[in-house]
């Protein structure tokens, strides 16, 4: 995970589902890279087309809920989110994105302090958000330890594939 | 403690834990359905070989079913030879229906128990004294690979529920006043459980709506205290032992609300999140292009039941298509012996294969831009059953009768009232 994060800010508004961030008609879909085109279709379909990697995302209360369709944190990670600021998140896509590695930070009044376009540095390891264009400095709620050790790691899967290994030995 | 800490203690080898506290838990029934490939590759990815338990794992292909393309096709090919390789005898294929309604129909839920689910509605099972939850493609291939999962000890609350409801006003109505009360993330990251004269008299079919769709208030479980109701209803269908457990009187809850009944009316959750509900009267008369009946929350023998006494010897409306799809093979088998298959088809009712369907967007009942749709399912996400310019009001199964009669908004309340009058 990288430590600090620099990237512009691309902000929705408080409930952005998941069939929003990823569109039923799509689930069939396997490959991430595949899965990355339809990113945020269901709120902007131009999303996809414009995301730089390392660009952020900033979402009001209760963001990713509904569905709990993987392929919504999938996608994101497949365009290079950088990281997710939001309010409160969905306890699924939550538990989805820090199993894939995909970094993510609460703080409570992100939505009024950040416009779409606004250039956003993140220290992951403080939780300080500075934005360049309006000088505003918020602090992100501290990731509990297990949550935070897990995306350190990368995700859920080399962790499991560490235990798996040592059961075998 | 609180009953569900208790199975969550029970699960994790403790005797007590505290809210807040992360817990390794033994999951006693993992299910994954057809849109989840990724929870194989997955296992794969993280050097999985043998599952750790395969008694303890189900695959249900309810999303697809059947396939409507070559990927959805090979997809559903991919789990079909996992489950062969990996010895997972319950696999439960195209013929099945939605994975909530066939684990109850075959006897796989019970009280007490630990079910964990890619799928969010896993929250149903709270209905039979179980915790359940819903987790993605990864989760649950921590499970396949460790029979274990991590899960946070969650705050409860409790909902009292008082009062009977009115004739033409249903369980539905009540779940959908009380999530435009408390908003949609009202219960984020917590236990919702119901008590009360008005929850105890509710049949097990009402239960599962109820505990459905606390998922559509943030909540990560629901539960209701097995009673007889419970026992009865399972007594011919679960083959194992169980053991269930009960909250200590002295528990805290995180809050107590308290709603009658009663004085509740026919409800609709508007366009466009669960949330925004608003009294039916005040939408009568709004044009309908598709009524929709089915979906783990409201596509069950009962609710199947009502639609055919609103349309009993009469046509849905010529502007108007119904779409039904019966929660499960088994609930359909149920509804053909009942003669209301019978009557439904005789309206004019479109039969889908018992599955999700379009609830969620894929296939068989999909909207157009412009659109109206009426619905008995559980979500009206921008997009969610087609396209984004259409439009889903979530209603009880009578409303989606209601409507499908009328060609617009209608209340089912009246009619019942009348079809009561007429009976006497």
């Amino acid at each position: 995970m990288k430590k600090v994060i620099k990237g512009r800010a691309y902000v929705f508004g408080n409930n952005l589902d998941t069939d929003q961030i990823y569109p039923g008609q799509y689930l069939e879909l396997v490959e991430a890279g595949d899965i990355g085109l339809h990113a945020m279709e269901g709120a902007d379909p131009d999303f996809a087309g414009a995301f730089k990697p390392g660009d952020i995302i900033v979402g009001g209360t209760n963001f990713g809920c509904g569905s709990s369709r993987e392929h919504a944190a999938i996608a994101l990670q497949a365009v290079g989110t950088g990281v997710i600021l939001a309010e409160s998140f969905a306890r699924i896509f939550y538990r989805n994105a820090i199993n894939l590695g995909l970094p993510l930070l609460v703080s409570s009044k992100i939505s009024s302090q950040v416009s779409s376009g606004d250039t956003l540095i993140v220290y992951m390891a403080t939780g300080v958000v500075q934005n360049r264009d309006t000088g505003a400095e918020l602090r992100a709620e501290p990731m509990s330890e297990y949550v935070f050790d897990i995306l350190e790691s990368g995700g859920i899967k080399p962790l499991v594939r560490k235990q798996l290994a040592s059961l075998k030995e | 403690m609180h009953a569900i800490e208790k199975i969550l203690a029970r699960a994790a080898g403790r005797d007590s834990v505290t809210t807040g506290q992360i817990l390794n838990c033994r999951v006693d029934l993992a299910e994954v359905n057809d849109l989840y490939p990724q929870t194989i590759l997955s296992f794969h990815e993280m050097g999985g070989k043998r599952v750790y338990s395969p008694d303890r794992l189900t695959f249900i292909l309810d999303h697809y079913a059947p396939a409507s393309s070559i990927q959805q096709a090979e997809n559903q090919k991919l789990i079909r030879e996992f489950c062969h390789d990996q010895g997972i005898e319950l696999l439960f294929d195209v013929n099945s229906g939605v994975c909530h309604q066939v684990m109850v129909d075959y006897g796989l839920v019970y009280p007490g128990m630990v079910l964990i689910a890619t799928d969010s509605h896993t929250t149903t099972h709270g209905a039979f004294g179980a915790f359940g939850t819903g987790v993605g493609a990864t989760d649950l291939a921590v499970i396949m690979a460790t029979g274990h999962l991590w899960l946070r000890v969650p705050e409860i609350i409790r909902i009292h529920l008082s009062g009977d409801l009115s004739a033409g006003v249903y369980v539905k109505d009540a779940i959908l006043h009380i999530i435009g009360k408390l908003g949609a993330d009202y219960a984020i990251y917590k236990g919702v459980e119901f008590v009360g004269s008005a929850v105890t008299s509710l049949s097990v079919s009402e239960r599962m709506a109820l505990c459905n769709m606390t998922t559509e208030m943030g909540a990560k479980c629901a539960y209701i205290q097995p009673d007889d109701v419970t026992f009865e209803f399972l007594k011919d269908k679960v083959k194992q032992d169980f053991a269930p457990v009960e909250s200590d009187p002295n528990f805290q809850y995180a809050e107590e609300l308290f709603f009658d009944v009663s004085s509740i009316q026919p409800q609709l959750a508007t366009p466009s999140s669960v949330d925004n509900v608003r009294p039916l009267s005040d939408l009568v008369g709004t044009p309908v292009h598709q009524a929709y009946l089915g979906s783990c929350t409201g596509g069950r023998a009962e609710d199947i039941a009502v639609a055919a006494r609103i349309l009993k010897g009469q046509r849905v409306n010529k502007n108007t298509r119904l779409v039904v799809v019966p929660a499960s093979q088994q609930v359909y088998l149920e509804s053909l012996r009942k003669g209301d298959v019978e009557i439904l088809v005789e309206a004019g009712a479109t039969f889908v294969t018992p599955g999700c369907a379009a609830c969620l967007g894929t296939h068989e009942g999909i909207l157009a831009s412009g659109e109206v749709c009426i619905a008995s399912t559980n979500r009206n996400f921008p997009g969610r059953m087609g396209h984004t310019k259409s439009v889903i009001y979530l209603g009880s199964p009578a409303a989606v009768a209601a409507a499908a009669l009328n060609g617009h908004i209608a209340d089912p309340s009246t009619i019942i009232a009348n079809l009561e009058q007429e009976s006497l």
